[in-house]
């Protein structure tokens, strides 16, 4: 006879559960964003290599110190995932050959203002990345818009591994490596002098480059058709759902040709607008981020719809040229409001809220009664 | 015929293929049977033996109490030890009032009078009979049957629905059931269909059962007003409300029954009894449990009298493999975890599952990252994750406010979470919680209206008393005037006599 004795803590069920975990998919992000990482540290060099390893580096030892200040279980959090999920991110959207300090300030504050003050894992408000992006922007603009050229790494004109610890850790003084403006902001800033978008943008916009990736920008921006294979690896994997990217992307589309069918010379294109700076980063990675965005399909819709016409009217109108990180947070700051009007419809009710009533008629119809001989 | 989807839902591994082709087997006797008294939704049974008693198999033990209520009957002829207290199968362990019979091994029936076909029988009848047998809901909500199969004039069933969904992983009771039972079940179906006068039944079944469909589809031919369906595996198909929707497209308007649309839901093990009861006088002594499990030596579908102890049934199976991580009774999404298996067998015993660590998959909990998942998954269209954030801080209205009465507890949310967050226990302890408030809300309210009440009171009875001391001393003041008066009188007399 066995003895019978199963007991455990009283708990409701289920008793079974899905293979899926946070882990897991901060793991299946990162798994996303490799392509892209791997081809933006390629083109950039060492000094992109150095500036991620420091970012990825001060995002985790944040963390471990703030869940150690805290007083929270060090070891589960801390591998997790989701700190060097966020510091990958935001050395993503850093100047590639960026100093040393911009990383670790970088790092340090997305984890500990971004997300450690508003309670951890879960309860922030805004997208820590781009918090600090953000911060990082409005506090050291010189350091944060210049940009490197793309100088592969085993070709001539890159810096060696000891060069590129000087360039991150000292400084560097060779001009014609960088350029004050990322493309997106060149062409901005061209606009606003009177050129017109054909000839610009002939002059700059290669297809070829902007897709593949061989352009200025941030670390991780430049390579559309890797960001599109990561986004569609998430969604094959249902990390995401196409709501978000699908809302961004095609409220981009949408308003960039309406304002280019108005007035073509003025307002570059749609593939323009979806290529350059950091759009498919940030509608595939950074709109997506679940604490943030909104946690029914419709509230996503809206959020998508708003990160989008907001990344457009910052870069059209706005002071800066990239639109993305503020439209982000911006929408961040209005996912709660979204949440609590936008519900989804509940079995037997109404979108009011009352019970649904049907009519006799409507009974008949659905039952198939009028079919019946009887 | 076409079907609706519902919103939602999960894919839950199966894991049917354990038990799945494993015939239906008899369960020996054993030693002891505990038969407790509640064993259905509603109020108790009452017992009608006594102590050292000797009872026939089919035999009235306890009576029905009560409109919703079931009786319970003999499961086989024996001795009646003792009715006291027993452990309940219930993750609490707290006992129930059971009747404790000691099998004799001769398994005599009652005698039982002449059948008579039911259909010479008014539908009230047959509803009478299916309440006297003990029926209730056999795909485990055990809801007294008597009740469901009673023809209200003001809300007739023009669709009665016959639920062989089975979509809780492992269990393969109804598979089987409809496998080698299918004329039984197609029989009771009619019955109940005329019982209710409804116009067609639909007795679906999920498509992960081929085997089951042709059975029924088979039995059901010549039967003109039954129609045979599949439809999708789909984690909870076998819920009433979905499988309404799936089936109708409407759904059961929030606060009402399935009757006020017209429709009607029971199981096919429901069914399956109510033929045995109108043909073969047979009470509902025993029912067909899926004994599956990663932790199990043989897997069974066995046929176990009312009241066998878990235990009994384990050891007839070959015990354990290895000791398991999890006992349930009942499937791994909504089935409860069971503190030991010394308790025994009821009518809405589906299943006894025993499982081993890899298949619970247990994790610790991490917070919640509002991923979405409950939200996508829920087939309710609640939003979980907002109905747990206030029930973790008490906040019972607030979880109220984002649909927590709607949630059919189904499960679907805790299994997609990746937190691995216990939902179903936070909207456990938020419905517990809001029933409280409800029960102190009304205390509250009813000991206001007494205050009220007595202070009513208290100021009629001074009025009163003031009024009567009015009373008395105008009374007492005219009383004096007349004295007066007369005394004047007298006076007045004396000195005219005198004058």
């Amino acid at each position: 006879m066995s003895t019978g004795a199963v007991s455990h803590d009283p708990i409701a069920g289920p008793h079974t559960h899905t293979s899926r975990s946070v882990t897991m998919t901060m793991v299946l992000v990162i798994l996303a964003l490799s392509p892209a990482t791997l081809f933006g540290l390629y083109i950039f060099g060492w000094p992109a290599i150095n500036l991620l390893v420091l970012t990825l580096f001060s995002a985790w030892l944040a963390e471990i110190g703030a869940l150690w200040l805290a007083g929270k279980p060090i070891r589960v959090f801390a591998l997790d995932g989701s700190a060097i999920l966020t510091g990958l991110l935001l050395a993503l959207s850093l100047p590639p050959w960026a100093p040393w300090w911009i990383a670790v300030f970088g790092g340090i504050f997305a984890i500990v203002v971004g997300k450690h003050i508003f309670g951890g894992l879960g309860n922030n408000v805004f997208n820590p990345a781009m918090l600090a992006r953000v911060a990082l922007l409005i506090s050291f603009p010189l350091e944060m818009t210049t940009w490197a050229n793309p100088a592969p790494l085993f070709a001539a004109a890159s810096p060696g591994f000891l060069e590129g610890i000087k360039i991150t850790f000292i400084g560097f003084s060779e001009i014609d490596a960088l350029s004050s403006a990322s493309y997106l902001g060149h062409v901005k800033t061209e606009l606003s002098q009177g050129a017109t978008v054909t000839p610009l943008l002939e002059g700059i916009f290669q297809l070829d480059q902007a897709l593949l990736g061989t352009r200025n920008g941030s670390l991780g921006e430049t390579s559309a058709l890797l960001l599109l294979a990561g986004g569609v690896l998430l969604l094959y994997k249902r990390v995401i759902t196409w709501h978000i990217p699908g809302a961004m992307l095609l409220t981009i589309v949408l308003v960039a040709s309406l304002m280019n069918f108005l007035s073509p010379e003025q307002y570059p294109h749609a593939l323009f607008h979806v290529l350059a700076g950091s759009t498919l980063l940030g509608a595939f990675f950074i709109a997506t981020d679940l604490v943030t965005s909104p946690s029914t399909k419709r509230g996503q819709i809206l959020f998508g719809v708003g990160c989008g016409l907001l990344t457009y009217v910052i870069r059209t109108w706005g002071g800066y040229p990239e639109g993305v990180s503020f439209a982000v947070l911006i929408m961040n700051s209005v996912t709660p409001l979204i949440d609590y009007y936008i519900r989804p419809r509940i079995y037997g009710r109404t979108h009011t809220g009352a019970p649904v009533t049907y009519t006799p008629k409507k009974i008949k119809k659905q039952l198939h009664l009028e079919d019946d001989a009887s | 015929m076409k079907l609706f989807r519902f919103r939602g839902g999960v894919h839950p591994q199966s894991n049917k293929v354990l038990s799945a082709d494993r015939a239906i087997e008899a369960m020996p006797l054993s030693e002891r049977l505990y038969i407790p008294l509640q064993q259905h939704i509603g109020a108790p049974a009452e017992p009608r033996v006594k102590q050292g008693e000797r009872v026939l198999k089919g035999q009235l033990l306890a009576h029905s109490q009560g409109m919703i209520s079931a009786p319970v009957h003999a499961p086989t002829s024996g001795t009646v030890l003792a009715i006291g207290d027993f452990t309940a199968p219930h993750p609490s362990g707290l006992p129930v009032r059971t009747i404790t019979l000691e099998p004799d091994g001769k398994d005599e029936c009652l005698e039982t009078a002449k059948l008579i076909s039911p259909f010479v029988l008014e539908p009230g009848d047959i509803a009478a009979k299916v309440g006297a047998a003990g029926i209730v809901g056999m795909g485990g909500a055990t809801f007294p049957s008597a009740v469901k199969l009673l023809r209200d004039e003001k809300r007739p069933i023009h669709t009665l629905v016959i639920n062989g969904g089975e979509c809780e992983p492992y269990l393969t009771c109804d598979d089987r059931l409809m496998r080698e039972s299918p004329k039984e079940i197609a029989d009771g179906v009619v019955i109940m269909l005329h019982a209710l006068k409804a116009r067609r039944a639909l007795i679906a079944i999920e498509d992960n059962k081929p085997e089951a469909f042709s059975a029924m589809m088979k039995a059901c031919r010549l039967i003109g007003n039954v129609d045979v369906l599949k439809v999708p595996s789909l984690y909870p198909m076998g819920s009433e409300k979905q499988m309404i929707q799936t089936l109708t497209g409407m759904e059961v308007p929030a606060g009402k029954m399935a009757m006020d649309i017209g429709v009607l839901v029971h199981n096919v093990g429901t069914a399956f009894a109510v033929h045995q009861a109108l043909r073969n006088s047979r009470p509902l002594v025993s029912r067909i449990v899926t004994v599956s499990g990663g932790a199990i030596s043989n897997t069974k579908n066995l046929d176990v009298p009312i009241g066998t102890l878990v235990s009994d049934l384990i050891e007839y199976c070959g015990g354990y493999k290895e000791p398991p991580a999890r006992l349930l009774m009942g499937g791994p999404m909504m089935g409860q975890a069971l503190p030991h298996d010394r308790v025994p067998i009821v009518k809405g015993s589906s299943g006894i599952i025993a499982l081993t660590a890899e298949e619970i998959k247990p994790k610790h909990t991490m917070p919640c990252i509002r991923c979405g998942s409950c939200v996508s998954v829920c087939p309710c269209g609640l939003m979980p994750l907002e109905m747990a954030a206030r029930a973790r801080v008490n906040d019972a209205e607030g979880a109220i406010n984002y649909g927590l009465m709607d949630c059919i507890s189904c499960g679907s949310c805790a299994y997609a979470c990746p937190s691995n967050i216990p939902l179903v226990q936070y909207f456990n302890y938020a419905k517990g919680l809001a029933a409280k408030e409800r029960e102190e809300k009304s205390k509250h309210d009813k000991t206001r209206q007494l205050a009220e009440f007595r202070a009513a009171r208290l100021e009629r009875e001074a009025r009163e008393k003031a009024e009567a001391a009015a009373r008395r001393k105008a009374q007492r003041e005219a009383k004096k005037a007349a004295e007066a008066a007369a005394v004047k009188k007298a006076e007045a007399e004396n000195s005219e006599a005198s004058a």
